[in-house]
C-alpha cells in the first residue's frame, strides 16, 4: 500500500511559523560561511586578473612571484584539463583565461602563499604581456556590422544567417497573425526600452577551501547554491573522477542565482594539488563585481495593439540580451515570460543572446523575466493611460487563465494570476489617496519555476526523532520548510526533526537550489521519503499485532488498526516503533529520488507608490505591496521574506543599480559605494499578500516563490514614476539625472 | 614585514596577538583570534557586515588596522549573549525571521545594539537611518526594522 499524504487543507504543522533551525547559529556568529573555514597547513590564494576588456595574452611570467618567501604555487590555464567541450569549456575559459582575456577582471593566473598578504603581493608580481584587441560592451553595438568579434564560431544552430557572430543564440515563438491583430486595434503603441546589467549583490563574496592530492582525491568547502554542480564541473576541469571530489556546501551568504556556477573553486583545487596543501581562496568585493556573474543588460522593442474596450489584439516583442563574453544570456526566458500573463490571439516574440567583452552573465532571480515585464507592462500602462482605462480591468480582461494558451505555446494548467489581480485590486493600497508629486504603478509578473533532479533521505532515530538529509543548499529557510513537511507526514513535532544539507558523498545527486525549486522539489522528495518511513513504521506495527500491513494506518504519529476486523489493538506511538527497530527489522529510513516535473508556475501583481523630487530627480518608493501566488505557503514568514526581498532587489534595479563601463571597457563602479544597492533608509515597509492557488503537481500544493517576486517591480516602479512625472520612462535605472531629463523634456 | 605585538580586550577577555601593520582589525579578529562572527562583505566600509564596537563606539573593523586595537576594548557578535541567555535583539531576530542568509546579521545586531544603547526609543526613521550603513540583500529590511523596534519596546518595558 503506497501511502499518499496529499492534501491542501487541515494542516497541523504546515502553515505555522516556527523559529528557523539555523537561527541561533546565525545570531551568535557561529554559523560557518564560505570564508569561515580553516584547515591545518592552509595556504591563501589570490588571482591575477586582466585590466583589459579584450587582449591576447602573449606571456605570463611568474618567476618573481615564485621567488618570494612563502609563495608555494602558481597556476595558469596550463594547469587545467584540456579537451573540454560545451558549457564546461565555457566555464573553464571563464574561470581561467586561455589565449585571450575577454573582459576587465578575467582571471589569467593565480598564486598560493603562506599568508593572504604574501599572496596578494605575489599576485602583483606576476607579469603578464598583452596585445590589446578592440572591445565592445554594449549590446546594440555588439550586434552592429562593424563590431569586433568576441569569439568566432560561438553561435549555435539557432542563429539565422546574416547576423553578426556575436549573436550566439536566437529564439522565436508565437501564434496567430500579429499584423492582422494590430490592424484590428484602436491604438497601437511601440516603444524601445533598455535596462542595465545589475549584480545579485549577495553580501558574502565567493569563498572556498580546497584540498586536492596527487591521488586524485579531493575535499572542497564552498559557498554555493549547488554543490553537486560544483563537484561535476571542478572534477572535469581538474581531470579527476567526479566521485573522488567531496564537496560540502557552507552556509551561504546570499546567492540569488549568482552562486549557481563556479568562479574560483577549481583554482583553489589546482593550487592545492600543485602545493600539496589546503588552499583558501576568497574574492574581494571588487572581484565579485568584475568577475562573477551579473545579469544581462537589455535592449528591447515592444509593440502592443488594444481596442478601446481594453482587449489586446496583438503583441510583439524583440529582446536583445547582453550575456558577457560567453553564450548564456537568457533570451529565451525573456521572450517567453514577456507576454505570459496575457491570453493573446496574436503574439510573436524574438530573443537574441549577444556576446560582449563583459563578465559571463549568471542567473539572477527569474533570469530574463524582470526586464521583459518592464517593457511589456510599461506599454500596457501607456495604452491604459491613453485610452482612459483602469489598469486592473485591462489586465483582468486579458489575463491568462486555466486552459488558455500561453504566449509561448502550451495550455496553462491551474494558475493564480486572476486571484493575484483581484487581491491586489481589493487591497486598501490601490484606493489610498496619492500626494502631490506621487505616482502609482502596477505590474504583473511571471516565472516558470522548476523541478529538477532531487534526492532526499530521512532516517528515524531510536527516540522517535527524525533527521533529513537534503542536497539543496538552504537559501531562504528551506530547512525549516522541509522539517515542517516531514512533521506533517510523520505526525511528530517540528522540533523533533533536524534537516541537514548533506555533502556530495552523503546523498545522491541534487540539482542546484535554483528555479525556485527547493520547497517544491526537495519538499516533494521529503514528503515521499517521510511516507516511505511511515509505510515501514506501519509494517512494524502490523508485525507486532500479527495482522496484514494493509490493516494498519498512520495518524498523528501513531500506527492504528484500520477497523474492527484488524483486531482490538491500542495505537502504537512512533517512539514505541523506533525504540526496538534494530530488533524488529533494522533501521527505519525513507528515501526518494526523482526529477519531479510538476513545478507550478507562479504569477504576481505588485502595487507601488513613488514620489519624485522635482528639484533633484530622486525617486523614493513610499508604499509597496506584493501580491503573489505561493500555491501553499509552508512557512508563511519565509514566503513573505521572499516577496519582500525580491521587491527590494527590484527597487534597486529600477532606481539605482547599474554596471557602468568606460570607453576603455573597464568597469567603473566595482564597489558598494558606487554600485548602490538599497539601504534601510531607502525603503518603506513592504506589504505582502500570500495568495494560495494549490499546485496540483505537489502533494501540499507548493509553488516556488523565490523568483517571481522580482518580476513585476521594474515595471511597477517605472509605471509609478512615469505617472508621477507625466513622462514615460523607458530606460533603467531611473537615476535622478534621467528623471530630471524627463521632467525637462516635458517642460521644454 | 616584521609584526607588531598588540594587547587588547575582546568581549571582556584579554588577548595578545602579533600582526602585520597592514592587517585590518577584521583580519585579526577572523584569522588570528578565530572570531569569524564579523564578516567581510566589501573591505571598504560600505556594507557594515564587519561592524564591531571599539571602546563602545560602532566601527567597521575592515577600516581599522589591527595595530590600532592596542589597549582597546573590542565588542563582537560573539560577546552579546550572556551565557546561554541571548540578547533581546538576538531573540527578536529569530522570532521575526529578521534574517534569511544571515551573513549581515552579526553586523546588524552590533549596530542595532549600539543604537539602542544611545537611543532606547528610536522612531522607525531613526532605525532606518542608523542601519543605513548595514547592507542586507535578502530581506528588504522589513522584518529587521520591525525586530529592532519591538526589541526596543520590550527593553523599555523591562527597564
Amino acid at each position: 500500500m503506497a501511502l499518499d499524504s496529499s492534501k491542501t487543507t487541515d494542516f497541523k504543522y504546515v502553515g505555522t511559523r516556527p523559529d528557523r533551525p539555523d537561527g541561533l547559529d546565525k545570531v551568535t556568529g557561529r554559523a560557518k560561511f564560505g570564508a569561515d573555514a580553516t584547515a591545518p597547513g592552509m595556504l591563501f590564494a589570490a588571482i591575477k586578473r586582466s585590466p583589459h576588456a579584450h587582449a591576447k595574452i602573449l606571456k605570463i611570467d611568474a618567476s618573481k612571484a615564485l621567488a618570494m618567501d612563502g609563495v608555494k604555487a602558481v597556476v595558469t590555464r596550463a594547469d587545467f584539463a584540456e579537451g573540454l567541450t560545451g558549457e564546461t569549456w565555457n566555464v573553464l575559459e571563464n574561470v581561467m583565461a586561455g589565449e585571450t582575456a575577454l573582459y576587465d577582471g578575467h582571471a589569467v593566473a593565480a598564486v598560493a602563499a603562506t599568508s593572504a598578504l604574501i599572496a596578494r603581493d605575489a599576485m602583483k608580481a606576476i607579469e603578464v604581456e598583452y596585445e590589446l584587441l578592440p572591445h565592445v560592451t554594449d549590446v546594440d553595438k555588439a550586434m552592429a556590422a562593424d563590431a569586433p568579434v568576441i569569439r568566432a564560431g560561438a553561435a549555435d544552430a539557432s542563429v539565422p544567417e546574416g547576423l553578426h557572430p556575436n549573436v550566439v543564440r536566437y529564439y522565436e515563438s508565437g501564434h496567430g497573425d500579429v499584423e492582422a491583430g494590430f490592424a484590428e486595434a484602436d491604438l497601437v503603441i511601440e516603444d524601445h526600452f533598455t535596462t542595465e546589467a545589475t549584480h545579485q549583490g549577495y553580501i558574502e563574496p565567493h569563498a572556498c577551501l580546497g584540498t586536492l592530492g596527487a591521488d586524485g582525491k579531493g575535499e572542497l568547502w564552498c559557498c554555493t547554491q549547488g554543490h553537486w554542480n560544483v563537484q561535476k564541473l571542478c572534477a572535469a576541469m581538474l581531470g579527476i573522477e567526479t566521485s573522488q571530489l567531496r564537496v560540502t556546501a557552507s552556509e551561504i551568504g546570499g546567492g540569488f542565482g549568482g552562486k549557481t556556477t563556479i568562479f574560483i573553486e577549481p583554482v583553489a583545487l589546482a593550487l592545492s594539488r600543485k602545493a600539496n596543501r589546503p588552499v583558501k581562496l576568497v574574492m574581494t568585493r571588487a572581484e565579485v563585481f568584475r568577475a562573477s556573474g551579473p545579469t544581462s543588460s537589455t535592449s528591447m522593442d515592444v509593440k502592443i495593439g488594444m481596442k478601446s474596450d481594453g482587449t489586446i489584439t496583438a503583441a510583439q516583442g524583440t529582446f536583445r540580451l547582453q550575456g558577457g563574453a560567453f553564450p548564456g544570456g537568457p533570451c529565451e526566458m525573456t521572450a517567453m515570460c514577456a507576454f505570459a500573463p496575457y491570453n493573446l490571439t496574436n503574439v510573436h516574440q524574438v530573443g537574441y543572446d549577444v556576446m560582449t567583452n563583459r563578465p559571463k552573465q549568471a542567473a539572477y532571480r527569474a533570469p530574463g523575466s524582470p526586464m521583459a515585464a518592464f517593457a511589456v507592462e510599461s506599454v500596457i500602462d501607456e495604452l491604459c493611460n491613453q485610452l482612459g482605462l483602469d489598469p486592473f480591468e485591462v489586465r483582468l480582461k486579458n489575463a491568462s487563465r486555466e486552459g488558455t494558451r500561453a504566449s509561448f505555446g502550451p495550455k496553462w494548467p491551474r494558475i493564480g494570476l486572476v486571484e493575484t489581480l483581484e487581491a491586489a485590486r481589493a487591497h486598501p493600497h490601490y484606493t489610498a489617496p496619492l500626494k502631490e508629486g506621487q505616482g502609482r504603478g502596477i505590474s504583473c509578473g511571471f516565472w516558470f519555476n522548476h523541478g529538477g533532479e532531487t534526492s532526499v533521505s530521512l532516517a528515524m532515530s531510536e527516540d522517535g526523532s527524525a533527521q533529513i538529509m537534503v542536497g539543496t543548499p538552504d537559501i531562504g529557510g528551506s530547512r525549516a520548510s522541509m522539517a515542517l513537511m516531514a512533521a506533517e507526514v510523520l505526525g511528530i513535532p517540528y522540533e523533533n526533526i533536524r534537516c541537514t544539507i548533506a555533502d556530495t558523498s552523503s546523498l545522491g545527486y541534487n540539482e542546484i537550489s535554483h528555479g525556485s525549486r527547493v520547497t517544491y522539489a526537495s519538499g516533494l522528495a521529503t514528503i515521499k521519503a517521510a511516507e516511505a518511513a511511515v509505510e515501514e513504521l506501519c509494517r512494524r506495527a502490523a508485525a507486532k499485532w500479527d495482522i496484514p500491513e494493509e490493516a494498519v494506518y498512520w495518524e498523528d504519529g501513531y500506527a492504528k488498526p484500520s477497523g474492527p476486523n484488524a483486531g482490538d489493538h491500542a495505537p502504537l506511538h512512533i517512539t514505541e516503533l523506533t525504540a526496538d527497530m534494530g530488533a524488529t527489522g533494522g533501521p527505519i529510513n525513507g528515501h526518494f529520488e526523482a526529477t519531479p516535473e510538476g513545478a507550478g508556475v507562479s504569477f504576481a501583481t505588485h502595487i507601488v507608490d513613488a514620489e519624485v523630487d522635482p528639484e533633484t530627480g530622486a525617486t523614493k518608493v513610499v508604499r509597496y505591496t506584493v501580491v503573489q501566488d505561493a500555491g501553499k505557503a509552508i512557512h508563511p514568514t519565509y514566503v513573505e521574506g521572499q516577496f519582500q526581498g525580491g521587491a527590494a532587489q527590484g527597487i534597486g534595479w529600477a532606481l539605482n543599480e547599474e554596471y557602468i563601463y568606460g570607453e576603455d571597457g573597464r568597469l567603473q563602479n566595482a564597489g558598494f559605494l558606487d554600485y548602490r544597492i538599497p539601504v534601510a533608509s531607502d525603503l518603506p515597509f513592504i506589504d505582502t499578500v500570500i495568495v494560495e492557488v494549490p499546485n496540483p503537481g505537489h502533494p501540499f500544493g507548493v509553488r516556488g516563490v523565490g523568483e517571481t517576486s522580482i518580476c513585476p517591480p521594474l515595471a511597477a516602479i517605472a509605471n509609478a514614476v512615469s505617472n508621477a512625472v507625466g513622462v514615460r520612462m523607458r530606460q533603467l535605472p531611473m537615476r535622478p539625472s534621467r528623471v530630471l531629463e524627463a521632467l525637462e523634456s516635458k517642460d521644454g | 614585514m616584521s609584526k607588531t605585538h598588540v594587547t587588547a580586550k575582546v568581549n571582556g577577555d584579554a588577548v595578545e596577538f602579533l600582526c602585520d601593520p597592514r592587517e585590518t582589525l577584521l583580519d585579526v579578529l577572523r584569522d588570528r583570534l578565530g572570531l569569524t562572527g564579523a564578516k567581510e562583505g566589501c573591505g571598504t566600509g560600505d556594507c557594515g557586515a564587519c561592524s564591531v564596537t571599539v571602546d563602545g563606539r560602532l566601527v567597521c573593523s575592515c577600516l581599522m588596522l589591527g595595530v590600532e586595537a592596542e589597549g582597546k576594548e573590542i565588542g563582537t557578535v560573539e560577546g552579546i549573549a550572556d551565557g546561554e541567555t541571548l540578547h533581546p535583539l538576538q531573540k527578536k531576530f529569530i522570532e521575526y525571521a529578521a534574517l534569511q542568509c544571515g551573513i549581515c546579521t552579526p553586523g546588524i545586531l552590533i549596530a542595532a545594539k549600539s543604537l539602542l544603547e544611545k537611543n532606547p526609543d528610536p522612531t522607525e526613521t531613526e532605525v532606518r537611518y542608523w542601519l543605513a550603513g548595514n547592507l542586507c540583500r535578502c530581506t528588504g529590511y522589513d522584518k529587521i526594522i520591525r525586530a529592532v523596534m519591538d526589541t526596543a519596546a520590550e527593553m523599555r518595558e523591562a527597564s
